[in-house]
């Protein structure tokens, strides 16, 4: 049975705690938002770069060889997987989910015979995977001497990729990272990048007017990829990082309201024994008073 | 003067949305200018000023790299980098000039890189 002064340390402790993960709460809600405009912000040169690739895309002739960008090099042996995570953690599963999802694909693809690297963004996921797959990280990047995530970023990884890829060093590219669906649920996601996979136009949304290029059709789908991989990695890190406090929000929100709970029952506890304190000094005064 | 649809987009916001009377573009070909009714055209960007005629009124905006496309809807800029007329000053002016001074300097510019940075570097002359 802990005694007074115990229990009532251990409150003000659970006390302290519960006023740290309100804050942390509060913090991750000011930057949800944020994050969640960055995203919103971006949407309008993703989906427009987007419809571009795909009406290019699209009046290519199939099986003419195109960029190897967009076509692959035809071979299927060598993955790497581009792992995006948070640089903190305290933010519920959202980590550990989107690593569980690499390694599921690290274990799957090693069983089919692939070669798998893995490029891993942001601490935490670094931090996971080295434990198990250590020798197959071939390149870390994290942002922790940056404010927020911007394009340049972005640009640095997809340049990197791209560097790879003329390289020969792999053969496709797949990107992980938490979509961002709510508050409440992230879904961590597999997507490829390279070769890159525009979205298929059908019926009326195929532009009827044939359109004019300058300089030629080739030259501005090679200047087209590069940045077209370097929106999706943006993109990936701009979810990520709404996902991120999306999720923290949640998990401190949860946690305040254990400390909560904690502080209740700890109060309880501590009123029962105090109770049983007086009760105890009175049955002894009164046993005093009758034996004299 | 009918006017038509003009957005400026870069990959971090978008910078300009609305009617407009004509846009100036620096393609890589070479400058040309949107009005309504344009032709389907589709080009890629090299350094240089946009100009919005609107009104009357010319604003003007520094872009690098990206594209201008062209549709019966309107006209999209995606640009890599777009800075207002009115914002290119101090650092940001500064390492735009240094960007375009590095790659010049450097030996293992493309032709197509160099004909970048110098356009950026005549675009940035006056300012």
């Amino acid at each position: 049975m802990p005694s007074l002064k115990d229990l009532k340390t251990r409150i003000g402790s659970v006390k302290s705690t519960q006023k740290i993960t309100k804050a942390m709460q509060m913090v991750a809600a000011a930057k949800l938002r944020r994050a969640e405009d960055a995203a919103k912000a971006g949407r309008p040169y993703a989906e427009r770069i987007e419809m571009v690739l795909a009406n290019l895309a699209a009046g290519m002739t199939p099986g003419a060889p195109g960029p190897k960008l967009l076509t692959g090099t035809g071979e299927d042996q060598t993955y790497l997987l581009v792992v995006a995570t948070a640089d903190r953690g305290l933010c519920g599963g959202f980590n550990s989910s989107i690593v569980r999802l690499a390694r599921e694909h690290i274990v799957r693809l090693q069983g089919e015979g692939k070669t798998v690297k893995v490029m891993t963004v942001g601490k935490k996921g670094y931090e996971q995977l080295s434990r198990l797959y250590g020798d197959l990280i071939v390149e870390r990047v994290t942002f922790e001497d940056v404010k927020t995530v911007g394009f340049d970023q972005a640009y640095d990884i997809s340049s990197k990729l791209l560097e790879m890829f003329e390289d020969g060093q792999f053969d496709k590219a797949l990107v992980f990272y938490g979509a961002f669906q709510s508050v409440i649920s992230q879904v961590p996601t597999a997507q490829q990048i390279i070769p890159a996979e525009p979205p298929k136009i059908e019926g009326e949304d195929k532009m009827a007017a044939p359109y004019e290029y300058e300089p030629g059709e080739e030259e501005i789908l090679e200047t087209l990829l590069p940045r077209y991989v370097a929106v999706q990695v943006f993109r990936a890190l701009l979810e990520n990082a709404a996902s991120e406090q999306g999720a923290r929000m949640s998990a401190m929100d949860n946690a305040t309201r254990n400390a909560g709970d904690m502080i209740d029952s700890l109060n309880l506890q501590y009123n029962r024994a105090r109770q049983a304190q007086i009760t105890t000094e009175l049955v002894e005064i009164i046993a005093g008073a009758e034996s004299v | 003067m009918a006017q038509f649809h003009f957005s400026l987009v870069s990959p971090e916001r978008e910078l300009f949305s609305g009617e407009v009377d004509a846009v100036v573009v620096p393609g890589t070909e070479g400058l040309f200018e949107v009005r309504e009714n344009h032709a389907p055209l589709m080009a890629t960007l090299s350094p240089g000023m946009i100009e919005v005629h609107r009104g009357g009124e010319v604003t003007r905006t520094f872009v690098r790299g990206g594209f201008a496309d062209v549709s019966p809807a309107g006209l999209t800029v995606l640009a890599e980098k777009a800075i207002a007329e009115t914002d290119l000053q101090g650092d940001a002016l500064l390492a735009e000039r240094n960007e375009a001074d590095s790659v010049l300097s450097g030996s293992t510019a493309t032709p197509e890189a160099t004909l970048n940075a110098q356009r950026a570097q005549d675009a940035l002359a006056k300012y």
